[in-house]
């Protein structure tokens, strides 16, 4: 047993004496949580839009001025050319150019019918169909107060109420991705690093003939990444609740728990990874092209699963994170419980025990 | 005729921090000697060597390399002198061959020389059957031979070894020997580290570092005689223990 | 010069030979082009929707068949109570609720006001937003069609007066979002392999005391560095390339500029990233600190790119602190000359910042690296 405390604690001061992997450890969460709270948004904002206007009148002005007070824009410039249009999209200058056609209010009164093209740069779908579904409200919205003498019966009021997130902050969607980004990086990744580069540099068949079992040898490696994940879902959590007012509706216990549960399935996965790597370099490329990326897309982390393609919502569920992403903001955003959430966890779970019986399999093997 | 000195070192330093690593070290080294480079392990000597080959500055005192100043000329020291280090930095993934003509091309040896000098090596170390076959497969004896001859395509007026002979068998290491009387006798001067000391008799001249420090400079004859001794390692012990 | 080629030689070679390095260099990421394009996308489909019908007249049943005929959403249940419904949105099985209130057919026919109830998961928010406007599409949709049918003869005197929105959909009519993400992963991929291989190579080296060797030899400087990081110049190039061939051939994303172009911009792109990853690999011993920095500046460089989410919806300082990130510039030319056809004048702009940030930092990699320490 003291041999094994020993080696423990051989792996703590491998860890803390590499400060510059260290400042990244801790580092890069902060960032990450930063970024996505202050600057990173799927939001449309600032946009900048050229008014190609016909008419110049009364009517159009007002449209405009109501237009753009808005702030999803920012820059407007009036472009006075039909050509001008292509060229300011060429040079990326403007998303989005309106052309509101000639004798706009007269037409408007005696044809009852006037024209707004909504030219959008959809190189951007995103912004493209959001700038041209925010324009036609507030056209729409003009044009009920024209009509407002004519009485314009059967009227449906929608009310809608958003729950969850009332302000619509999009901070909240992103805080349990981070936390699972972070945690699979450094539980996964950082183990499978950690037990290759003893491959590589020949000590893992020291450890290996040494009084120590080989599980004991893997689990020591294991436990201090443990630590640091625990001690990096802390600050993500802290820093979400106290910076950008994120709430935990639900229980604080299941959501440690929770966390622990998916940080050992990341750490199983990453000595996964070891037992096919015989190399670093190999390991972290498996992790990153292998791990990363699909995890970032596919979990439902920034981009929504519904909206993919069927194929890639079934490889979804192979993926881990994407369950405790379910997970997280069922417990913080929700508030709901284990009873919600019992088939998450399970899946979880399972997934665990496959990672862990496959790299118990995989390294009899290469002990054999 | 005065034999020249190829190295002269006067109160050479290094210091990291608070901490130095070479201490104040004087010596010269003459042309053709073999000159072994004795201490135990972290007394300083890969240090003190790695300022002689030009890619640590020192931080205080002299040292000249083939006439040139450390400080000033070190890419010219390292045109004529030849290097193994102590993890025979080959390259795993090359074939021998591979690796005998990216060394020599480096060195601006021309095509032709390169051939020549390829298949000279290749014979005289008995790895045809093997020129074609990555280093990291070879036995580490053969990959050591291969790399003191690889530090030697250039012709260098220096070859500087660091612990040559670490982790082979002895038969291996005499015959590594044998390899570098041959070098020496040829005009070549031969500066080697090591803490075998019963490597020292080998030498003609051996400096013993302890702590940084040069503690003693002289044949190995003579310093056993000094320390009334019969050989190397109890010199050695007897300076240790200070 | 020839020293140059001496070390290329063995680049290509080390590259070549590492059987388990070339399948992650070269048909991995392009696995994640083919497959991840696909998944990356804004676009609100699919949505859970579920209602709660008081009313059961032909009325709601009308809106509620709108509903059902929009593929925006996926009518999941109906649900007898509101109750229930909430309750089944905390378990994640709808994402939408609509509740039709008793009388709304007798109130709308009434000349009456009535009000729908919407309620919605709104923890993405930025979708929760464009689910709304869709919502309230349909329902002003149906609300005009209501009142078409049922107008009454004498209330002809007042035609409504209107305002036509024509949309126009420039570059990408179809609103594909491959066509938006395909060439950003493209960039991305890119820059994470050259990045990390060039990173790491050197490091490699250090690791394994070939470095010093090498730093033992007469070979200047500059020979050294040339040679160890055209080869992965080429890689970068040729990377795009394959990536620009799968782009077209399988996603029939339109090339609309000039090639010449992306492969001069690119050509000097990639002298950036190598850059940056020579002066990582200066300050670091081992590849896994080397790998960790790299790793933290694309992930932070990536996010702030553009690439996903655009930049202008950023704060001030934000936007700012993009004028630093070069993967910016390279997303925001590859979608102008891919996808508008923006000519070199267009880019003129980008391409000189890309030149100058590429002198800079191989100008400090170049001087923090030491043969000497």
């Amino acid at each position: 047993m003291k041999r094994f405390i020993g080696f423990i604690k051989k792996e703590f001061y491998h860890i803390f004496r590499d400060k510059r992997s260290l400042f990244i450890l801790f580092g890069m969460p902060i960032a990450q949580v930063m970024l996505f709270g202050f600057a990173i948004t799927n939001e449309i904002n600032n946009v900048n839009i050229a008014i190609f206007d016909k008419s110049k009148d009364v009517t159009t002005q007002k449209i405009i001025d109501e237009i753009t007070a808005s702030k999803y824009f920012s820059n407007k410039q009036f472009i006075t050319h039909q050509a001008e249009i292509e060229s300011v999209f060429k040079r990326g200058k403007v998303k989005a150019v309106l052309v509101f056609e000639k004798d706009f209010s007269k037409k408007l009164t005696k044809d009852n019918l006037a024209t707004v093209q909504i030219i959008t740069d959809a190189t951007d779908p995103n912004t493209a169909n959001t700038i041209t579904n925010y324009v036609s409200s507030i056209l729409q919205k003009h044009q009920q107060q024209i009509n407002k003498e004519i009485k314009t019966p059967y009227k449906i009021v929608p009310e809608s109420r958003m729950v969850y997130n009332p302000e619509l902050k999009s901070v909240f969607m992103f805080v349990p991705g981070v936390m699972t980004i972070i945690l699979m990086l450094v539980s996964a990744m950082m183990t499978s690093i950690s037990i290759t580069r003893e491959k590589e540099l020949g000590t893992m068949e020291i450890l290996l003939v040494s009084p120590l079992k080989p599980f004991q040898v893997i689990i020591g490696k294991v436990v201090p990444y443990i630590f640091l994940s625990i001690i990096n879902a802390i600050v993500i959590v802290l820093l979400s609740i106290f910076i950008f007012k994120m709430p935990v509706q639900g229980s604080l216990f299941l959501l440690s728990f929770q966390s622990v549960l998916f940080i050992i399935n990341a750490l199983s996965l990453g000595i996964l990874i070891s037992t096919i790597s015989e190399t670093q370099q190999t390991a972290m490329m498996i992790s990153l092209m292998g791990l990363m990326l699909p995890v970032i897309l596919l979990s439902g982390f920034i981009f929504p699963i519904s909206s993919m393609p069927v194929p890639l919502q079934i490889i979804s569920h192979v993926i881990p994170a994407k369950w405790f992403i379910i997970i997280l903001k069922g417990i913080m955003l929700k508030g709901v419980g284990i009873t919600i959430l019992w088939k998450e966890t399970l899946i979880l779970v399972a997934m665990t025990v496959f990672f862990i019986v496959l790299s118990i399999k995989k390294y009899k093997i290469r002990l054999e | 005729m005065k034999e020249k000195n190829v190295i002269q070192v006067k109160n050479l330093t290094k210091k990291f921090g608070d901490f130095t690593a070479v201490d104040n070290i004087t010596f010269e080294v003459k042309q053709g000697e073999i000159f072994g480079f004795l201490g135990a392990n972290g007394a300083g000597k890969t240090t003190a060597m790695k300022m002689l080959i030009g890619i640590s500055k020192p931080t205080s005192g002299e040292a000249n390399v083939v006439d040139f100043d450390v400080y000033t000329n070190p890419e010219d020291i390292k045109k004529n002198i030849g290097y193994m280090s102590q993890k025979f930095a080959l390259y795993d993934d090359l074939t021998i061959k591979e690796n005998i003509t990216f060394f020599g091309g480096i060195y601006g040896l021309s095509k032709s020389i390169i051939k020549q000098k390829s298949e000279a090596l290749i014979n005289e170390l008995n790895l045809q059957e093997v020129a074609n076959e990555l280093v990291g497969s070879l036995p580490l004896g053969w990959k050591q031979k291969m790399a003191f001859s690889v530090a030697l395509l250039h012709n260098p007026k220096i070859i500087f070894l660091d612990e040559p002979t670490g982790g082979v068998d002895p038969i291996t290491r005499r015959q590594f020997w044998e390899m570098i009387y041959k070098t020496a006798h040829n005009g070549t001067t031969v500066f080697v580290t090591t803490h075998y000391m019963d490597e020292a008799e080998y030498c003609d001249r051996v400096s013993i570092m302890v702590n940084g420090k040069i503690e003693a400079l002289d044949t190995p004859k003579k310093l056993k005689e000094l320390f009334n001794v019969k050989n190397m390692n109890d010199v050695f012990l007897k300076l240790a223990r200070g | 010069m020839k020293t140059i080629g001496y070390i290329i030689q063995k680049e290509f070679k080390q590259i070549f030979r590492n059987k388990a390095m070339l399948p992650l260099i070269f048909v991995l990421p392009l696995i994640q082009l083919i497959i991840l394009s696909n998944a990356a996308t804004f676009e609100i489909k699919n949505i859970k929707f579920s209602f709660v019908d008081y009313d059961h007249t032909s009325l709601s049943r009308e809106l509620i068949d709108k509903f059902e005929a929009s593929t925006y959403f996926n009518i999941v249940d109906s649900f007898s109570s509101e109750k229930i419904a909430t309750s089944e949105m905390l378990k994640g099985n709808v994402d939408v609720i609509l509740e039709i209130p008793q009388y709304f057919e007798k109130d709308l026919l009434k000349d009456k006001k009535t009000s729908l109830s919407v309620i919605i998961n709104a923890i993405d928010g930025a979708a929760a937003g464009v689910e709304n406007v869709y919502i309230n599409q349909i329902i002003q949709n149906f609300n005009k069609n209501v009142s078409v049918n049922l107008l009454q003869p004498s209330d002809k005197k007042f035609l409504p007066k209107s305002i036509v929105s024509i949309p126009s959909f420039w570059y990408n009519k179809t609103l594909n979002y491959k066509t938006f993400m395909v060439p950003g992963i493209l960039v991305l991929l890119v820059t994470m392999i050259t990045l990390f291989l060039s990173g790491m190579n050197i490091v490699r080296e250090k690791e394994i005391g070939t470095l010093e060797q090498i730093n033992v030899t007469p070979i200047k400087k500059h020979q050294f560095i040339i040679g160890k990081l055209f080869p992965f110049w080429v890689l970068g190039l040729l990377l795009l390339t394959i990536g620009l061939i799968i782009a077209k051939l399988l996603f029939n994303i339109p090339i609309v500029g000039s090639i010449f172009l992306l492969y001069a911009y690119t050509s000097i792109y990639i002298l950036v990233i190598l850059g940056i990853g020579l002066f990582i690999s200066n300050y670091t011993e081992t590849q896994q600190q080397a790998m960790f920095i790299a790793w933290f500046f694309v992930v932070i460089f990536i996010l702030m790119s553009g690439l996903f989410t655009p930049i202008e919806s950023m704060p001030q300082w934000a936007q700012y602190l993009t004028e630093f990130n070069p993967i910016k510039y390279f997303v925001e030319m590859i979608r102008m000359v891919m996808l508008k056809g923006s000519n070199f004048t267009d880019i003129l702009p980008l391409f000189i910042k890309t030149l100058i940030y590429a002198i800079v930092m191989n100008s400090l990699a170049v001087w923090s690296y030491k043969k000497t320490t």
